[in-house]
């Protein structure tokens, strides 16, 4: 990573040789180091096993580092709980049990900002603005949301604190084919709205054509970097990640 | 070529004449191939299987039956409900309506302890191995008939203690198979992720089974063992049993499965040999989605994929609901070219 600037240079993310797992003496990071610059659209993909989700949870202090260093806007937030995060710029969408089942849309919303309830009305609007179903249905429970729509509030729920960097786990995964292509025509949205966004994602093919810049991750490292499109072409990736169907396509 | 009928195979696991299932080239369905199409010698058949959590359904099989001796390969896109339908097979998960029979047996209700000892076993996608004990002790636990097992017989070893030997040989058989035998004295937490997919196959081979059901076998596994695993589900299939296996690996599936069915949003959407499958419109738009010939890269991907989405009933992009979506259809006209809907990173 010839590029990277310089620790609290100008990116708005910069993880430095992360080592972390869930186990004592079992790392699934191992030396992991990703940077986002202001306003960058960065995607993750990598094998199964590869961390790519365990690095979105280490960066959001979910998972124990061991070593390394998350640094956001020139603040070292290594190891902090996840609820300082929040309050730091860091917005974080899980993968699965990402709503408060039992609560309505509303109320995840707001679940989304306690620490800032003032500003509820002023950032419910922008979030409806994103996603008007969720507006609409304000009043209905997570729980009998589809996964899709679950999506929504949790992504919802991860812009309401108004966010610097968005962490996306699979934001596609679960969704039929046309409900994943409006997902990243959205996180491609809300990226162009001024918000980074660091995506975890399975869909190579498609998260590699709407990122700036995206990383591989193999056995807990990062393997390769590159913009989008050159990985899209990098025969090393295609043979690993986009697989045989995508070639063919 | 003498090829066992479905009484014969009551002894899987033992070879009887093992070029028979290899070479068999006797097609593996008695009708053409589609959805839900019947099979010359069906080991397992589901019908009209459901399964829904809070509104979505999740497994909605309508009918299936898997080829014996075969390998087949259930695989689809993420949530396709690959693994809810395992998990309903095999007793780990109660369905909300639903029939299944394995070798002629209903399995509906059955608990998953004895789903397995009736010869049907499954491994996770996520590896259960017990960490703290060692790997030649988990190889044990997997075995059926241990008298060992009852307070009462626990007591007198010469009661049980042929059995654990003969049940200790046939581990050691099958570590050394699995080139795990020289970690037979480790704790399985010592292992590393391909590792303990190995061990969790040997484990539930230990049960003697008829029908072997992998969940990903590939998944998380080192590249460098991806042949060995390849070859161990070959030979399962050489010494007589049936295997059906979740998989996401397009090369895997392509290199060992015999019969590929693809489900999508928790029904089956295609069934065939593996070579036809991958050419079926059906299952190029379920895993890429009917308009993944667009490329968002380009300059005017964005655009013409929200042109198209509008076009899509499923979608709300051109509806009330679009929020941020679809402005490209919207204001198309009156649109800024500076907006900025080319590429940041555009030379």
């Amino acid at each position: 990573m010839s590029q990277q600037t310089p620790e609290g240079g100008n990116a708005v993310v910069t993880v430095t040789d992360l080592v972390a797992g869930y186990l004592p003496g079992v790392n699934i990071l191992n030396g992991c180091s990703i940077e986002a610059r202001p306003g960058e659209l960065i995607g993750i993909i990598g094998p199964n096993g590869a961390g790519k989700s365990t690095l979105l949870k280490a960066m959001f202090g979910l998972v124990k580092i061991h070593s390394g260093k998350v640094v956001v806007r020139g603040r070292d937030i290594t190891g902090l709980k996840a609820n300082k995060l929040v309050s730091q710029g860091i917005g974080f969408v899980p993968q699965t049990n990402n709503v408060f089942a039992t609560l309505t849309i509303e109320e995840n919303m707001q679940m989304g900002m306690f620490q800032r309830p003032k500003d509820f009305k002023e950032r419910f609007d922008f979030v409806t603005g994103i996603f008007p179903e969720l507006g609409k249905r304000r009043q209905q429970r997570a729980g009998s949301l589809s996964g899709g729509e679950r999506q929504m509030v949790a992504m919802g729920r991860a812009l309401m604190m108004d966010p610097a960097v968005l962490l996306l786990d699979e934001p596609s995964a679960g969704l039929s084919p046309v409900k994943q292509d409006e997902t990243f025509l959205r996180v491609h949205e809300i990226n162009r709205a001024g918000v980074s966004v660091i995506m975890v994602e399975q869909n190579a093919r498609r998260c590699l054509q709407i990122c700036d810049r995206a990383y591989v991750l193999d056995q807990g490292r990062d393997a390769y970097t590159g913009t989008g499109r050159e990985l899209l072409k990098d025969p090393k990736v295609i043979q690993l990640y986009l697989g045989t169907l995508a070639e063919s396509a | 070529m003498a090829n066992p009928t479905p009484d014969e195979s009551g002894t899987a696991g033992v070879r009887t004449d093992a070029v028979d299932y290899m070479t068999d080239t006797r097609p593996i369905a008695s009708e053409p191939a589609a959805p839900g199409c019947r099979k010359r010698d069906p080991i397992l058949v589901a019908k009209n299987v459901t399964r829904a959590f809070g509104g979505i359904n999740a497994v909605d099989v309508e009918y299936l039956e898997v080829p014996r001796h075969k390998i087949t390969a259930l695989i689809g896109p993420n949530g396709a409900g690959k693994t809810t339908f395992f998990n309903l097979l095999t007793g780990f998960d109660q369905p909300n309506s639903g029939e299944w029979t394995f070798d002629g047996t209903s399995l509906h209700g059955v608990p998953s302890y004895k789903v397995s000892r009736m010869g049907m076993v499954r491994t996770f996608q996520l590896t259960k191995v017990m960490g703290k004990l060692k790997v030649i002790e988990n190889m044990r636990l997997g075995a059926t008939r241990q008298e060992g097992e009852k307070l009462s017989k626990a007591l007198f070893k010469n009661i049980w203690g042929g059995r654990e030997r003969e049940i200790t040989r046939h581990a050691d058989g099958l570590l050394e198979k699995f080139k795990l035998d020289t970690k037979r004295e480790d704790y399985a937490a010592s292992l590393s992720g391909g590792q303990r997919k190995l061990l969790e196959m040997a484990r539930a081979l230990m049960a003697d089974p008829k029908l072997v059901m992998l969940d990903e076998p590939m998944a998380g596994v080192n590249p460098a063992l991806t042949q060995s695993l390849l070859d161990h589900v070959r030979n399962l299939k050489s010494e007589g049993m049936t295997v059906l296996f979740v998989e996401h690996d397009m090369h895997m599936v392509r290199n060992i499965a015999d019969w590929v069915v693809v489900m999508a949003e928790g029904r089956i959407v295609a069934e065939g040999p593996p070579a036809e499958v991958m050419k079926d419109q059906a299952v190029i738009d379920a895993y890429l989605g009917a308009h993944h010939d667009v490329d968002l890269g380009a300059a005017e991907g964005i655009e013409v994929l929200e042109h198209q989405l509008a076009q899509d009933k499923e979608s709300v992009v051109g509806t009330a609901d679009e929020g941020i979506l679809g402005h490209g259809i919207t204001e198309q006209d009156g649109r800024d070219p500076d907006e900025g809907r080319d590429r940041k990173d555009a030379p």
